[in-house]
């Protein structure tokens, strides 16, 4: 278990030396909810509206973008062979590197999107759903990112290749994330919804590894 | 004790058999849908509802469920390969995965055609079709994955690990329509809401369309089979020629 955590705290460290991964991700983001109202006009009422998901949306296709950093560097360099003959097993060399990517990742996504809520003109009753909503919801971006991103480590057009492989696996996650944002105002409250996001984040959490890793021995053949 | 999965497990069986049951399994489809479409067009009452357009279900549901069902098959496939490595069961999962996304396709196409006059709209954001969106977009995924890698069994295992991660959403595509409650109608399936004089060629025509896709699986296996060994014969017949370059020996 020491190694695991030994691994978690080297691809932290490597990200934040890189500087570039996460600000990358973060730029992004920032833009595509700028681009928004620039697209759709700047009508507070329709903006406030679709905030949620575009929100989202936005923090998918920037979590996309990171993606191939999960294995990509470590498979080219043959670091990645030398983790897979370790005494540490495959699935958690994937556990350990999906969650240091929700870490550099999914969290300063997580944090950033209220304050991006601003910009659309969000209702300020939704911003403390929003925030669990993502801090929820990204565990499941990170670990069945990793699957895609372990799946396409080797092919050409690999990034076109991530998306259309990994979005599909997306939807639950995007539709029970916007789903207990608009059931604030319902009845039952967010929680049902939170509760089933939870539920899609667990079952990526235990899936994605074993998944991930059983896609790497593959390529690492 | 041979169990008919290993018995088949030998390709040069397989293709034997195969020979020998594919006439049989298309003639049977061909009459079935031939009947069926019959019943379908001229012998079936039109829906006191619904009124002519009824007749679009008979396509669209046996499309519908060839969708899931070649999905699972895709699945299964899948598992037989990573899990009992059975050497057919690659062959038919690459086989199925474009066969699943047309019917897929015409599934939506369909629908589409059928929520015009029902809905007023071609489409609509609703559960069951957002679902059945996303298993066409599983399907291409899966289709583009293995199109992309060009080591022939190392593409076999990884579109089988992205089959069985995307099986995981199937339960959801199923019951989407009993989960939420949105326009489309809750599967009617073959129970006795239907009346018999509609259930009779929904039935004939889904097993119509069942049959003619493991027609054309079977062939396709059997395309993808010759394939492979005329791949190898290739190779081997470059290696023979190299070996005897590097012998120096003349024609």
């Amino acid at each position: 278990m020491k190694s695991f955590w030994v691994l978690v705290r080297r691809d932290l460290r490597l990200a934040v030396r890189e500087g570039g991964a996460i600000g990358t991700a973060l730029g992004f983001f920032v833009i595509v909810v700028s681009l928004m109202p620039l697209g759709l006009g700047p009508d507070l009422n329709l903006l406030s509206r679709i905030a949620p998901g575009v929100l989202w949306i936005a923090l998918l296709l920037a979590a996309l973008l990171s993606l191939n950093r999960i294995f990509e560097a470590d498979y080219d360099d043959g670091t990645l062979d030398v983790l897979a003959t370790g005494r540490l097993p495959l699935e958690l060399v994937a556990a350990a590197k999906s969650l240091a990517h929700w870490l550099t990742t999914g969290v300063p996504l997580a944090v950033c999107a209220p304050l991006l809520g601003i910009l659309l003109n969000l209702d300020l009753s939704a911003y403390p759903v929003l925030m669990a909503t993502t801090l929820i919801g990204t565990p499941a971006v990170s670990f069945l990112g990793a699957i895609g991103a372990a799946l396409t480590v080797k092919a050409r057009r690999g990034g076109l290749l991530l998306a259309l492989v990994v979005l599909p696996l997306y939807v639950p996650t995007l539709i029970f994330g916007i789903t207990a944002i608009a059931a604030i105002a319902s009845p039952a409250g967010a929680s049902p919804s939170l509760l089933i996001l939870a539920a899609v984040s667990l079952i990526a959490v235990v899936l994605g590894p074993v998944a991930s890793a059983a896609a790497l021995r593959v390529q690492l053949q | 004790m041979q169990t008919v999965t290993q018995r088949l497990a030998n390709p040069t069986r397989f293709m034997e058999l195969s020979a020998r049951l594919l006439p049989f399994i298309s003639a049977t489809a061909a009459a079935l849908l031939v009947y069926g479409l019959y019943l379908a067009f001229f012998a079936s009452p039109a829906d006191y509802q619904q009124g002519e357009t009824v007749r679009i279900m008979y396509i669209h549901v046996p499309c519908a469920w060839l969708a899931m069902m070649i999905y699972s098959l895709i699945a299964m496939s899948s598992f037989g390969l990573l899990v009992f490595r059975h050497p057919l069961a690659d062959v038919s999962a690459k086989a199925a995965a474009p066969l699943g996304a047309a019917f897929t396709f015409l599934a939506l196409l369909t629908g589409s055609l059928w929520g015009k006059p029902m809905w007023g709209t071609y489409w609509v954001w609703d559960a069951r079709l957002t679902s059945v969106l996303i298993l066409f977009f599983l399907y291409i995924g899966l289709i583009a994955l293995r199109s992309s890698i060009e080591d022939e069994s190392s593409a076999a295992k990884l579109a089988a690990v992205l089959a069985l991660v995307g099986v995981t959403l199937l339960p959801i595509i199923k019951f989407s329509v009993d989960w939420w409650n949105t326009l489309h109608q809750p599967s009617t399936g073959f129970t006795s809401s239907v009346d018999p004089s509609m259930r009779l060629p929904l039935l004939i025509m889904a097993l119509g369309f069942t049959l003619m896709f493991f027609a054309m699986h079977l062939k396709a296996m059997r395309n993808e089979i010759m394939r492979r060994r005329l791949k190898s014969l290739q190779a081997q017949a470059v290696a023979g020629r190299d070996r005897l370059a590097t012998q120096g020996v003349s024609e």
